[in-house]
């Protein structure tokens, strides 16, 4: 399955799932599975009861797509791709562990599968430092990775510094969008 | 009130073709008032038609930007003569001028050719009027082809500057420079124009990011850093011949070449080990040498006019500053002390001082450091300049800003006191690298 197309199509759908699913750490994952399941088992007890003047059928379970699937396995945060980054920094903040969390579970769940950390920055200072920070972000990302188990040989680097802006504007915002690393597979 | 109307034109004719390249255009965004004044007289066309070239143009706007000079405006001009012969040296004296530049263009013997005079005169001599000092600077007469014309106006202001100030003149040198322009299937481009952005030419497009262009000193090849196959990797490609060639694609970064000044080693970034580290690469042998070692990041190499030393960037102070490392000796020194951080470093011609980029109160800006005292001068005030590139007479800065919202290349003379802006007219311009001297 094509990952990178699935998070694309998934972009704008993503926040209502994101919502309804909520926390999405492994304890709620196993929950919400129970409750899928739960209406087709008790479907299928109540088939036979003490006579026959009462008869039931079956109705099939909701199905979820392939997306939904792989965000049942590795929570939604598998369907972000960016890991945002404070200026001239390379610390992975909090709130982007769960989804590293889930790209390294992937990974280590799919070892034929391999990802490419690029590395970027903002516009401020020169083109050929930001390389080097851009480097050191998509470093970060890579260890954080390996640190999670998996293997150096599925993670490949690649800085693109200054020279690949998200947002083309020359703003805060638009500096704060640009310092980023992303995970393409 | 005419670059505007000049500009306007240009625009339309992008518009109308779109296979028409980008022109640049020089903006005086501040005027200098202690620069010396100097009269340029526009050219007699002596033959029929429209004349084929403005050589006073070209000559003031030249003399202009070095900031040195502050050329009288044709319409304050008494008179407008074509030769030292019929000169009234008294009334240009009264206009404090110090110096006539005037001229006369003939059509040639052939089509295609034409004859260009030109004068130089000292106007304090001619005004004493002793027959033993000659107010004639320079006269000079010269065979020029229609496809030289521009370039022809450049050496005169050359010849000018030089007299003048006993500095060789750079107006007939090129720049070469990055271009994004969204637009295209290639967005990524590298393209060449003359100093002041006339006669853009395309040498490089690609789907990919472009960075770091660096001239060879003989002005033939440029070194630059292509992200072709999705990586960084360092070509040289030779400008007369097209011909590439791949110098390193090590795993990483491979960024940031910068030539010798005998042209025989690049310096360059190499991040393979580890943290990206200085190397220098013999071009014909590729034999590698590691220069830095450490955890922190080391970049941005430029080498010292005397090619003994390479200046870089290094976080090993814990911000970035600007640091020498000896190629004899190994020993490395910090140059930069003031600001929060200090990038791209680069030494003037004449080795005096060190032009970085500075980052003060949040402002990344060019700044000037003089080596000798330590003294850092402030040169430009916009927020986001970078890549500075010193002209090879050491006279003008070029560098790249973001000017009404879009990335733009400028220029500010060495004393800060001129400033240009060079927009472009389609996509970003940036990281321009000025050429040597190319004759």
């Amino acid at each position: 399955m094509n990952l990178s197309k699935i998070s694309k199509s998934l972009l704008i759908a993503l926040p209502m799932i994101a919502l309804g699913a909520c926390s999405s750490n492994s304890a709620t994952e196993t929950e919400s599975a129970e409750q899928t399941n739960a209406p087709a088992t008790t479907q299928a007890e109540t088939t036979t009861t003490a006579n026959d003047t009462v008869q039931t059928d079956a109705i099939e379970a909701i199905e979820l797509t392939e997306e939904e699937k792989l965000i049942e396995q590795y929570s939604s945060a598998i369907l972000e791709t960016t890991i945002q980054f404070e200026f001239d920094k390379s610390t992975i903040l909090p709130e982007f562990a769960l989804i590293l969390d889930a790209h390294a579970k992937f990974l280590i769940d799919n070892a034929s599968k391999s990802v490419t950390v690029e590395g970027h920055a903002d516009e401020k200072g020169t083109p050929e430092y930001n390389i080097a920070l851009g480097e050191r972000r998509a470093i970060a990302v890579s260890n954080y990775l390996q640190n999670m188990g998996v293997a150096e040989s599925q993670i490949k680097v690649v800085s693109y510094g200054e020279e690949k802006p998200a947002n083309f504007a020359h703003n805060e915002a638009a500096w704060a969008e640009n310092r980023r690393a992303v995970l393409v597979y | 009130m005419k670059m505007f109307s000049r500009l306007t034109i240009m625009l339309m004719l992008v518009t109308i073709s779109s296979t028409a390249s980008a022109r640049l255009e020089i903006l005086i965004t501040e005027g200098v008032n202690t620069a010396r004044p100097i009269a340029v007289v526009p050219f007699k066309w002596l033959g029929e038609g429209k004349k084929p070239e403005n050589f006073a143009e070209i000559v003031a706007n030249d003399l202009q930007r070095s900031g040195q000079f502050s050329p009288l405006s044709v319409d304050k001009m008494p008179k407008t003569p074509s030769s030292s012969q019929f000169i009234d040296y008294g009334v240009w004296a009264k206009l404090g001028v110090e110096a006539i530049v005037m001229g006369e263009v003939k059509p040639g013997t052939t089509a295609g050719r034409y004859t260009v005079t030109f004068e130089l005169l000292d106007v304090l001599t001619g005004n004493v009027n002793m027959a033993d000092y000659n107010p004639v600077m320079e006269k000079r007469r010269n065979t020029v082809l229609t496809k030289q014309l521009r370039q022809y106006g450049h050496r005169i202001s050359d010849i000018v500057y030089e007299k003048l100030t006993g500095e060789r003149g750079a107006f007939l040198t090129r720049i070469a420079y990055v271009a994004v322009d969204r637009e295209s299937t290639h967005p990524y481009q590298l393209r060449i124009s003359d100093y002041d952005g006339e006669g853009e030419k395309l040498v490089l497009r690609s789907k990919q990011p472009i960075m770091s262009p660096s001239w060879s000193p003989d002005g033939r090849k440029l070194a630059y850093v292509s992200f072709e196959k999705r990586r960084s990797e360092i070509y040289i490609q030779d400008l007369y011949t097209q011909k590439r060639e791949l110098i390193t694609s090590f795993p990483k970064i491979n960024g940031s070449p910068s030539w010798s000044p005998d042209g025989s080693q690049l310096a360059l970034v190499l991040s393979k080990d580890g943290q990206p580290e200085i190397y220098t690469l013999n071009v014909t042998t590729k034999a590698l040498k590691r220069l830095t070692r450490n955890r922190v990041i080391d970049t941005e190499p430029s080498w010292t006019p005397d090619g003994r030393s390479i200046i870089f960037s290094s976080e090993r102070g814990g911000r970035p500053q600007i640091y020498q490392m000896s190629l004899t000796s190994g020993r490395t020194k910090r140059l930069t002390w003031e600001g929060d951080m200090n990038l791209g470093g680069t030494i003037t011609p004449d080795g005096g001082s060190l032009v970085v980029v500075s980052r003060q109160n949040g402002n990344f800006m060019i700044s000037a450091q003089d080596l000798d005292s330590g003294e850092l001068r402030t040169l430009t005030k916009t927020q986001l300049d970078e890549s500075p590139s010193v002209a090879p007479n050491g006279s003008m800065i070029m560098y790249s800003t973001v000017y009404q919202g879009k990335q733009g290349l400028a220029l500010v003379s060495m004393d800060g006191r001129f400033k240009a802006n060079i927009p472009a007219s389609n996509g970003e311009v940036k990281s321009p690298a000025w050429s040597p001297f190319l004759q």
